[in-house]
């Protein structure tokens, strides 16, 4: 009965496929990447156009926190770098930075927003402005929240030791998201502190 | 029973089927913690065939209401709330499921995998797309509502703005429709994410893209599509929920908002979902067509090609819906040219599916039957498309009873037709049963006559001035007498549809055996026993051409040497 | 004794011959109705129309060719008696045939695209005359509030505009505004659609060419009573219309028989949404009242304006628009009575 097509003598060619956790993962970086499209244009379109209420340029460039966001990209990466060697701890410890680093952000955005709207009066109902600041922002930080929980997931794992070098496929399928957030925030910033103030 | 020429014994379950004892409970608790790809295709299928029974009495409710003038069957108030319901559940709750319907059964089958590439995000995806059903009909019965009971949404499947927003609808039904479908899309999300990487992922050996089935092709570029189409939605609705609750003024006018911008989101959407819809239908008709007229696809690479542009051009062609908005001459005649061109790449699918026919030996079975009525409406429903495209026109036309015309027949004369043609012709596969011929011929000529009665005659009260989305009209319109016959239509499809009920629960106790290949076909699927085991494959197959079996069957004349 | 497939042939044609002579009836029967589009009768409509006819020729051809070719394929390819035993010759594509079928179709999109966007430009940008009337038009729950700045003129639902011809053109601009949610100005004899939506003001214009009554409704949905938004246009010779604009041009009739009935209408909060100018009720939400006599309908075109269905209307406006925003006073039916009088005589 069983009629598998094999040719006689068999066609030993290499067969290799892509990872499916890597194209799931680039997937859904796609997915993402048309919802932040969505908010960056309603972002674009509404410049200028709020009728009262406070305008952008009470915004303060947050460079300490581009620079820290920006650096976990690289840490991630030396620890990327370091499982696909082996290096364990230098793994762990290169994550933990990164993770620190990704705090650092969104304590530095929290801070921003508490002097937004008790300072400066600006909340997501305030005007236009508001709306699709907050919005913007905030989805890009929820990425960040999301983020932080995977990558402090791994990290207790590895502090247990259940994470070995053989996972460094997967260390680095999640890496490819938190150099996704890293990647959105360039564009969120270049839109909202440069090109909108 | 397992394969005896195995070269594994004892690694593989060989008790026969029927020996091992299940209860009832055991049955159906295994159907909710699946994670098998068939089960969840046939889970996608009977929510998708649920829902379709439950949009298509809506259909009905609404024809009764309007089969004369100033009726009084419903209120207005319901009626808004059933032809709401009636396009949000046919496009989220039937179509979509549909698109996963098929592609988590067949894929794998197809390219030779044992399963999805991610069979718990599988079962995620579906769940999650069931929930938000539940949710979405939940709204009938749940909150207060502002003209009647419950809060099912009244708003269009469209929800424009600023009618959704909180001024004009202080009830819940924007709330419903928005996180019912915010629910149901995170569920497609992963379904097409599946998808995309089964296919990238798990092709068998010698399989490379180009000798992949088009059925598998078509999902493929279904799937990539949704990753871009649906998260526009998403964004939307939750742009939506933040004006709603949080004060937000993203489509508040009053504020300095735009409504218009609301329309460019959801038709960013709203345009490419609708290839997302009859993707599905074009795979269909790329296996039934091939197979029933004993001949390969013509213009493989073509079919391909033609698909990928489909999906390309149809990014682009969203304010086609939005002719009448005030946008510049410009704007619009931009909007007009990339419209006509989507019709060109569709067009072609059409000629490679007749030449695929032309000089074949059709056997006219129901599969066939469907499929070539498919053809004749698709061809009818792009040319209706073609008449809206010319924005001038359109602004006659827009939101008249045309364009329901002209969907409906997308919808249903292309998609529902072909998804009649791919029930009959991979029923044999899921049950082992053949579905019975003459209920389907039955089946298919009554549905032919009603859905031509109805949806050829909407046509010409969408002329003669009719606009969507009333409860009722004037007598001194004229339009009764057509709208009389659109809903004696609607009921001679509902007899019809209620034949193939009893034909697709009936063969599954009384229908003819069927055994591993019984149309006789060329694809992977097609090797498998009937139901396919839960492994599909004892040993990863190997394949060499576009047609495996083709080239079993005739090893004088393989496929492999035409490639 | 017929062959059996020759039975079912004849069965499908029987079904397409009264198919086709239905159509051509549904055809006919649709350009009598006053709110037939094939049936123009304003100089953007009739463009519109030719365009129509156009596009329906180009794609008929198409449909002819194609669906000629289906049938023939479905008849000459059908499997017969026999076939069983071996395959057709298999065909997997041919180049030449592939570019043909893609060139062809591009053509037939240029000629297409051409046509459409110089019907676009024509309408859209055509130059207003100075001769043309100005209307705006606002959109309301479930009403429309036409105002005619130059006249001083503010109409309610039935909207009169002058008569156009070619050696006297008098188009009618309208500006579209919205008070609400989205709506659609169509009456399809004198003009394809255009949206009124709020903070996006649009532009239209007819050019009528016929005197008469012109019917059409609300084309975009707008809550519950988006079906009863319905248009009257009145198109006046130029007589009719001077004389037309003449009196919606002037304060409402004070007539002081009807007294009682001012005073209900002014103490039981009928003037906080209307107004009747030249007195205290300068309400906005509602309708313009003083000249209400002038109109042959009431409840925007759904009922005809006679004494029963106003009282009926002002007693209870859910009995025929239910979900409208005009609440019932819960006056007495001597108020009623009344109020009604009162109304009657704002000619």
């Amino acid at each position: 009965m069983s009629a598998i097509p094999l040719i006689p003598g068999g066609a030993e060619q290499e067969w290799h496929l892509p990872s499916r956790g890597r194209v799931g993962m680039y997937c859904l970086i796609i997915g993402e990447t048309a919802i932040f499209t969505i908010f960056v244009v309603a972002y674009v379109f509404y410049i200028g156009k709020s009728l009262y209420g406070p305008t952008p340029q009470i915004l303060e460039v947050p460079i300490l926190n581009t620079i820290c966001l920006l650096s976990s990209s690289v840490t991630i990466w030396l620890s990327e770098r370091a499982i696909e060697r082996g290096n364990m701890r230098g793994f762990g410890l290169w994550w933990a930075i990164t993770i620190a680093l990704g705090a650092i952000f969104l304590f530095g955005t929290g801070m921003e927003w508490y002097r937004l709207i008790y300072h400066d009066g600006l909340t997501i109902s305030t005007n236009l402005f508001g709306t699709t600041f907050y919005s913007l922002v905030g989805l890009h930080a929820t990425h960040v929240i999301v983020g932080l929980i995977m990558l402090t997931t791994v990290l207790i794992f590895t502090a247990t030791g259940h994470v070995r070098a053989e996972h460094s496929e997967r260390i680095q399928v999640l890496a490819l998201y938190w150099h996704f957030v890293d990647a959105v925030w360039v564009v969120v910033f270049t839109v909202v502190y440069i090109v909108g103030r | 029973m397992a394969d005896s020429t195995l070269p594994i014994h004892g690694s593989l379950d060989l008790t026969p089927p029927q020996e091992r004892e299940q209860n009832l409970i055991e049955i159906l608790h295994s159907w909710v913690i699946t994670v098998d790809h068939k089960k969840l295709g046939l889970l996608y299928m009977i929510m998708a065939i649920f829902f379709l029974l439950v949009a298509g009495l809506e259909a009905i409710l609404i024809r009764i209401q309007l089969v004369v003038p100033d009726n009084h069957f419903v209120s207005p108030a319901t009626f808004n709330r059933l032809f709401t319901m009636h396009g949000t559940t046919m496009v989220f709750l039937v179509g979509m499921p549909l698109v996963f319907a098929w592609g988590n059964y067949i894929i794998p089958l197809q390219i030779g995998a044992r399963d999805m590439a991610f069979p718990r995000l599988n079962s995620f995806s579906f769940w999650l797309t069931f929930l938000g059903g539940v949710l979405l009909y939940y709204s009938f019965i749940g909150g207060p509502g502002l003209y009647g009971t419950g809060s099912a949404p009244d708003i269009t499947w469209w929800a424009y703005a600023p009618l959704t927003l909180k001024a004009f609808s202080p009830g819940n039904a924007p709330d419903y429709w928005a996180l019912a479908l915010l629910t149901t899309g995170f569920g497609t999300l992963g379904g097409a994410i599946n998808i995309i990487a089964t296919v990238v992922s798990m092709r068998c050996k010698g399989m490379t893209l180009m000798r992949m089935p088009l059925f598998c092709w078509l999902l493929f570029v279904d799937a990539a599509l949704i990753l871009v189409t649906i998260t526009p939605l998403t964004a939307a609705q939750v742009m939506l929920l933040i004006d709603r609750y949080l004060g937000g003024h993203f489509f508040d006018t009053q504020a300095g908002g735009s409504a218009v911008i609301w329309m460019h989101f959801f038709w960013i959407f709203g345009h490419p979902e609708v290839y997302v819809l009859v993707f599905p239908a074009f795979a269909i008709a790329s296996e039934v067509i091939p197979v029933f007229s004993r001949k390969a696809i013509f213009g493989y690479p073509a079919m391909v090609a033609a698909s990928v542009g489909i999906a390309f051009v149809s990014l682009g062609v969203w304010a086609h819906h939005m002719f009448t908005v005030g946008m510049t001459s410009a704007g619009n005649a931009f909007f007009v040219l990339s419209t006509m061109l989507v019709g060109i790449p569709t067009g072609i699918k059409i000629f490679n599916w007749l030449a695929t026919m032309w000089g074949g030996r059709i056997r006219f079975a129901t599969p066939m039957l469907f499929c070539t009525a498919f053809l004749f409406q698709f061809l009818i429903a792009g040319l209706t498309g073609i008449i809206l495209s010319t924005g001038a026109w359109d602004w006659q036309l827009h939101n008249s009873y045309f364009v329901p015309a002209h969907f409906h027949y997308v919808l249903i004369g292309a998609i529902v037709f072909n998804v009649f043609a791919g029930i009959y012709y991979w029923y044999p596969k899921a049950t082992g049963r053949m579905m019975s011929e003459t209920l389907g011929k039955w089946h298919f000529w009554l549905f032919l006559i009603g859905f031509h009665v109805t949806f050829d005659t909407m046509h010409f009260v969408g002329f003669e001035g009719m606009p969507r989305w009333i409860y009722t009209y004037p007598a001194d319109r004229g339009w009764q007498h057509l709208n009389l016959v659109i809903s004696i239509g609607g009921l001679i499809q509902a007899v019809a549809i209620l034949v193939f009920a009893w034909n697709l629960i009936s063969s599954l106790f009384i229908g003819k055996k069927a055994g591993n290949d019984p149309w006789d076909a060329w694809t992977l699927e097609w090797i498998t026993p009937s139901p396919p085991p839960v492994y599909n494959f004892a040993t990863e197959p190997v394949v060499h051409s576009r047609r495996p079996l083709w080239d079993l069957k005739h090893p004088e004349d393989p496929d492999w040497k035409y490639d | 004794m017929l062959p059996k497939w020759l039975r079912v042939e004849r069965i499908v044609w029987l079904a397409f011959a009264s198919a086709l002579a239905l159509s051509g009836h549904a055809f006919a029967e649709s350009t009598q109705s006053n709110t037939s589009v094939f049936s123009p009768a304003s100089t953007p409509a009739a463009q519109e129309f030719q365009l129509g006819l156009f596009v329906f020729s180009i794609t008929a051809a198409i449909f002819v060719v194609v669906g000629g070719l289906l049938t023939y394929v479905v008849i000459r390819y059908r499997a017969r008696p026999g076939d069983e035993q071996s395959e057709p010759p298999q065909v997997y594509g041919s180049n030449q045939v592939e570019l043909a079928w893609t060139v062809i179709p591009v053509l037939i999109v240029v000629v297409l695209f051409l046509t459409t966007a110089r019907v676009i430009f024509a309408i859209q940008d055509a130059p207003k005359p100075d001769s043309a009337l100005e209307v705006t038009v606002v959109g309301h729950q479930y009403w429309w509030e036409f105002r005619y700045p130059k006249q001083g003129i503010d109409a309610v639902n039935e909207i009169h505009v002058p008569l156009s011809s070619a050696d006297h053109p008098a188009p009618t601009y309208l500006k579209l505004l919205s008070a609400d949610t989205d709506h659609s100005f169509w009456v399809p004899r004198l003009s394809g659609k255009t949206d009124l939506i709020p903070n996006h003001p649009n532009d239209l214009w007819i050019e009528p060419m016929q005197p008469g009554l012109y019917l059409g409704q609300c084309a975009q949905f707008c809550g519950v009573q988006h079906a009863n938004m319905l248009l009257r246009v009145y198109v006046d010779t130029p007589e009719q219309f001077a004389a037309w604009a003449a009196n919606q041009a002037k304060p409402g009739v004070q007539d002081s028989s009807v007294a009682a009935g001012r005073h209900v209408f002014e103490t039981q909060a009928c003037m906080n949404c209307h107004t009747v100018k030249g007195t205290a009720a300068t309400g906005r939400f509602g309708p313009d009242l003083t000249h209400i006599m002038s109109r042959d309908t009431i409840a925007s075109g759904m009922i005809p304006n006679t004494q029963d269905n106003l009282k009926a209307w002002i007693k209870n406006p859910d009995t025929f628009k239910p979900g409208c925003l005009m609440p019932a006073m819960q006056l007495t039916d001597e108020q009623i009575d009344q109020v009604t009088s009162y109304l009657e005589t704002l000619k």
